[in-house]
């Protein structure tokens, strides 16, 4: 039995951090809240941020999903904690371009272990699974930035 | 002509096909059926010899498609056991619910009034009672499940009052593959004077139907999960209620007379198709139906029931692997939904994508039963008449190669 094109979509580094994912759970002092859920599949990313001074102080996520969307979060919160939201915006634009299939090679070198989910564009089906907790993070700065 | 189900598989061309270098597998049987080659070349030859419009032209080509389209009303009413101006044609089993919620439903319910349903449902079957409910100040009122699965028949009884207008349920579940005591609960519902709606989404592709012996006031199923095309439902009505209930859709065709401030509508069934009806849809599942009866209930029936039970064993012998809905040996349809402890639905699907196997995996369209059940989404493989034990083989395969990639 051939699982040849699986281990392109669950590398090692994909399924160490679904197992094992970074920065889980709620944040006490989060000033913004974001829960997204896929319709179709019924995954949920519940988002918590703390935004100050326009730098993302602290971030953690909840929620349950697939191996994918899982490690997709761990790896992003590893990547935006610290931030400025401007360079945490310019990330999450690279990050979904990426994940349309047109990549900037350049700008792709930037996204950390985030960079190794290029390959999920193999498997339409499971796009929207990556892209689920970036889009949550993308709304949380939108309403940070409203007020 | 009478077929064999043992080389049914071959008057299905799609399943002839390889998908990821591997024999195509197809289990998602419960989101549609594939179409037999009978069902496709009804299709075209309907539009290579008889397309027209119907019901409206004076010509030879008009009346031969009236006449095809209408025929398929009779062989529907014959499959189901009803009369012909019972029967009519929707989009889809969805399409019906809505039609019955709204142009029924809305009509009938009162504030205070109570609509049954159960926590089972699909979406299709309980969001437009959800709507009609805020609409007419109804209630909304769940059965819930027992730990086998089934419906709680003892807490539905108790839901029943004179206040319950209406009940609507599954006859089978597309999650749980139960098969409900349709008839038993359409008589407890009637005997506190409800209206009875059945979802039959699950249930017609499956085992006969029969209205007479049902005796439900409305009964809603899809063409395309009949072996037929996509875009044709069938909603069934008793007569006398299809008289009361409203056409939700306006227009051409189901009127009698149009005045510039007013409107007579047609009779049942006429009333209720607005506009061009999807014409060829109907003919095909006029073909689909045919096919069916080529090859028989009791050979339907007799390979489902192998099929399911040797797929719910090669499942259960997996450790690890959780199956949902009544045991083997209950009432129970061609489905088998379950987990794999530690691999999420999506993961495993996709794993057995690469083995050819396609399932469903996700909420199937019913999150309050999945909130029920205590789980966000699970894996389905649901069975047709062409599924046979090598397919079975395979998903078993496949769930297995998965508990290895995964190491669960």
């Amino acid at each position: 039995m051939s699982l040849g094109n699986l281990s392109d979509l669950y590398r090692q580094l994909i399924l160490d951090h679904a197992q094992h994912p970074h920065h889980r759970g709620e944040l006490a002092n989060a000033n913004q809240t974001i829960s997204l859920n896929n319709p179709t599949c019924g995954d949920v990313v519940n988002l918590s941020v703390e935004i100050n001074d326009d730098q993302i102080k602290d971030i953690a996520f909840s929620g349950d999903g697939c191996s994918i969307s899982q490690a997709s979060a761990s790896m992003m919160t590893d990547l935006v904690k610290g931030q400025s939201t401007a360079q945490a915006k310019k990330e999450i634009a690279t990050f979904l371009e990426m994940l349309m299939g047109n990549p900037d090679e350049k700008d792709v070198d930037d996204l950390g272990d985030a960079a190794i989910l290029a390959t999920v564009v193999k498997f339409p089906a499971r796009i929207k699974c990556a892209t689920l907790a970036w889009k949550a993070l993308e709304q949380a700065i939108g309403e940070a930035e409203k007020k | 002509m009478v077929k064999n189900i043992a080389t049914a598989r071959n008057d299905f061309p799609i399943l002839a096909q390889k998908i990821n270098d591997q024999p195509l597998t197809y289990l998602d049987n419960a989101a549609t059926t594939q179409k037999p080659q009978a069902v496709i070349d009804a299709l075209v030859h309907y539009y290579e010899f008889d397309n027209a419009n119907i019901h409206r032209g004076v010509y030879t080509l008009a009346e031969r498609a009236t006449e095809q389209y209408e025929g398929v009303r009779q062989q529907v009413a014959k499959f189901i056991h009803a009369e012909s101006d019972e029967v009519i044609f929707t989009r889809g089993t969805t399409t019906s619910l809505n039609w019955v919620a709204l142009g029924f439903g809305a009509q009938v319910l009162q504030p205070g009034d109570e609509i049954v349903i159960t926590v089972m449902e699909h979406h299709s079957n309980l969001v437009p009672w959800q709507q009609v409910a805020q609409k007419t100040g109804a209630k909304l009122r769940y059965v819930e499940i027992t730990a086998d699965g089934e419906l709680d028949l003892a807490q539905y009884g108790e839901l029943l009052n004179a206040k319950t207008k209406i009940v609507a349920f599954t006859h089978v579940s597309n999650v749980l593959g139960t098969i409900n005591p349709v008839k038993k609960m359409t008589e407890m519902a009637h005997a506190v004077g409800a209206y009875v709606v059945i979802d039959g989404a699950q249930a017609a592709g499956h085992f006969p139907i029969d209205m007479v012996s049902l005796d439900c006031d409305f009964y809603a199923f899809s063409g395309h999960k009949i072996y037929g095309p996509t875009g044709i439902g069938i909603l069934y009505g008793k007569r006398e209620l299809l008289t009361e209930m409203q056409p939700v859709e306006f227009g051409g065709e189901m009127i009698n007379l149009v005045t510039r401030q007013k409107t007579d509508f047609k009779a049942a069934p006429e009333k209720f198709e607005a506009g061009t009806m999807p014409i060829a849809q109907v003919i095909g599942l006029g073909a689909a139906i045919d096919y069916i009866q080529s090859i028989g209930w009791s050979a339907i029936e007799a390979q489902e029931r192998k099929v399911t039970a040797a797929a719910y064993q090669l499942l259960k012998d997996i450790p690890g692997v959780e199956i949902y809905g009544p045991q083997i040996g209950s009432s129970r349809s061609a489905l088998v939904t379950f987990n794999l402890n530690g691999v999420h639905p999506h993961d495993v699907a996709t794993v057995l994508d690469t083995q050819g196997v396609a399932v469903r995996a996700g909420h199937h369209c019913a999150q309050p039963l999945m909130e029920t059940l205590g789980v966000s989404s699970t894996t389905r493989a649901s069975f047709g008449l062409y599924n046979n034990l090598t397919d079975v083989k395979r998903l078993a395969a496949a769930v297995r190669a998965a508990k290895e990639f995964f190491q669960v």
